[in-house]
């Protein structure tokens, strides 16, 4: 920091803090909170006391359950996967690892809508998977085991990118030692490595969360919206929409962002915790 | 020094002005919705040449293309449209209602309710109509699986709810509960309810779904076309006239001063040349004179005048918790 100007003495390492910080501070403020703000604030302009009994109307209560059901489960298999796809592609050494490393960000990157209509495609009762499966009397498309399905999708590579560095930055000899030690492969994995990679899997497993609770796109072509049934919350925000329900739109919103926003909550501050622990040990 | 000044200032003041007078030629945006697309291609390449024959000028007509409610919303929240073609009024009714940008007596300043062309709701089905369907009433048979879109989140399917609702007046004396009976019987049928048109139509052509899809006449007309042998249109004993609407939008058209050109492209689209058009892309012309190489049934098509306009029919069927919605009640 330029010590002449005394205004702020630091010793950040990064560079030109105020300028830093106030870019910083502007750009949350114009990206995120505004914009979040603007929806808290149509909301309240919204007749709430016809706006309430709907909230807690079989069929909006039946859409936020899907919503959050289908995200905490597809976060769940995303963690177990992505830990897994994470430890291959730190660990292990094989040809074409650069293309599955390559693989894991697809989903991110490709349109939402055309994952949807692959999803739905392939799990539908003509597609390769649906085929199979329905034989097998096992319905994947237009239920919310598909809705999970599309979630899983886009929310896997937060939850590989949350673990692969840490999982990259732990010592081979950590596990070495424990073997060495007499331990066997799974005891070294759950009581060596695990402990360590808890944080970060949290951590995926909120990115993930969060992604599934406002997916839209992909969910769409697959989950055959029928309310009380596959009808998922985001859909409900639409339908408000195509009725020119602004007011109603952002309170729908807003319920989604508060419940949301404290799930979210939960578990960073669970996994502070955990990472405090895993330093004092 | 002065009269290097002057000469300067010259240069760069028609250096300033030169766009401005190339900008003379003028441009028109058109907010229209999904499956206008191919029409309003053809229709634009014409018009815009006449416009040269008859002016002198040289327009260009963009084109935005989108779910009907959407498109009407993005006028509402500022793109500015000089001109929208609409799947139905309530949407430009809206824009109307929420900024202000036309006013309420749109409808009116053009003929036959500022709907140039119309449609009606049909029967695609699979080659051979393995089925049987034939009418509305074939329908509502056990195992018969309906493809179309939730009339709360597609303005098309609001047309397809309406041409079934409107059947079961005409079967039962105009029995209001009857109706609602049948229509969800109907949507008991439906195994997915896909969030616009074009999403049911993909459902039921790419992914097999289906024994019938309730579709708009040109867009069965289309699909019939693109995968020739795979589907049959079947024309019910009644439907709905579906009215898509087209406006100036005054405010948009006269800070652009696009007015005058705005109200000839639409005024056009009533012209002959413009109807045979329309007539050739599968939508039904209103003037009668018209003949092309499309086959329109004839049917009896009730308006949505009869249901007392698109306010009276949002708020009695597609509002929250109205007949819509009281079809899918918890058992």
């Amino acid at each position: 920091m330029r010590r002449s100007l005394g205004l702020i003495v630091s010793r950040d390492v990064v560079p030109g803090r105020t300028l830093a910080l106030g870019t910083t501070i502007a750009l949350a403020t114009l990206a995120v909170l505004m914009p979040l703000a603007v929806v808290v604030l149509v909301a309240t302009t919204a007749d709430w006391r016809t706006l309430g009994p709907e909230l807690i109307s079989p069929r909006m209560t039946a859409a936020f359950r899907l919503t959050f059901g289908a995200s905490l489960a597809a976060a769940l298999l995303d963690v177990v996967c992505g830990t897994y796809i994470a430890w291959v592609l730190v660990r292990r050494r094989f040809t074409g690892i650069a293309l599955l490393d390559a693989l894991v960000d697809v989903p991110l990157a490709i349109p939402t809508a055309v994952a949807g209509i692959a999803l739905a495609t392939l799990y539908g009762a003509h597609g390769w998977a649906g085929a199979f499966l329905e034989a097998h009397g096992l319905h994947v498309a237009y239920t919310p085991l598909g809705i999970g399905i599309a979630l899983a999708f886009v929310g896997l590579p937060f939850a590989v990118r949350a673990v692969a560095p840490v999982l990259a930055a732990l010592p081979k000899e950590y596990e070495e030692a424990a073997k060495s030690l007499g331990a066997n492969q799974a005891i070294t994995f759950a009581r060596v490595v695990l402990p360590q990679l808890v944080p970060a899997i949290l951590a995926g497993f909120a990115l993930a969360l969060a992604r599934g609770l406002g997916e839209y796109g992909s969910v769409l072509f697959i989950s055959g919206n029928l309310p009380l049934r596959t009808e998922i919350a985001p859909l409900l925000i639409m339908a408000k929409l195509e009725e020119y329900d602004y007011q109603g739109a952002a309170a729908i919103a807003t319920v989604l962002l508060l419940s949301s926003f404290s799930l979210l909550l939960a578990i960073a501050a669970l996994q502070r915790r955990l990472t405090a622990r895993s330093v004092r040990a | 020094m002065k009269p290097m000044f002057a000469a300067l200032a010259a240069v760069s003041l028609a250096a300033a002005l030169a766009p401005i007078a190339a900008r003379a030629d003028q441009t028109l945006l058109n907010v229209s919705y999904d499956p206008t697309r191919e029409f309003y291609a053809a229709y634009d390449a014409q018009f815009v040449k006449d416009w040269k024959t008859k002016t002198g000028e040289t327009i260009t007509v963009n084109q935005s293309h989108g779910g009907s409610g959407a498109q009407a919303r993005a006028v509402i929240d500022g793109l500015e449209a000089d001109v929208v073609t609409l799947a139905l009024a309530y949407d430009i009714d809206a824009i109307s209602q929420k900024a202000k940008l036309l006013p309420p007596n749109w409808a009116t300043r053009l003929p036959d309710n500022a709907s140039p062309y119309t449609s009606t709701i049909v029967f695609l089905v699979r080659k051979g109509n393995p089925k049987h369907l034939h009418d509305w009433p074939d329908l509502v048979k056990p195992g018969i699986a309906v493809i179309t879109a939730n009339p709360k989140t597609s303005g098309g399917a609001r047309w397809n709810f309406l041409a079934a609702y409107d059947y079961a007046l005409r079967a039962n004396d105009k029995s209001e509960a009857k109706a609602g009976s049948y229509v969800k019987a109907l949507y008991a049928n439906v195994p997915v309810l896909d969030s616009g048109s074009r999403g049911a139509t993909t459902t039921f052509t790419e992914r097999g779904i289906g024994d019938v899809l309730l579709a708009w006449e040109n867009e069965a007309i289309l699909a019939v076309k693109e995968h020739p042998g795979d589907y049959e249109i079947v024309t019910p004993s009644s439907s709905i006239l579906a009215e898509p609407p087209v406006s100036v939008v005054d405010v948009n058209a006269d800070k652009h001063g696009t007015r005058k050109v705005a109200e000839a492209y639409l005024h056009e689209l009533y012209a002959p040349w413009a109807q045979r058009l329309e007539c050739q892309f599968g939508y039904r012309p209103r003037r009668h004179d018209i003949t092309c190489e499309t086959h329109f049934a004839q049917l009896p098509l009730s308006t949505i005048a009869e249901f007392g306009g698109w306010d009276a029919a949002q708020a009695k069927f597609f509002a929250d918790g109205a007949v819509f919605d009281q079809i899918y009640q918890p058992k």
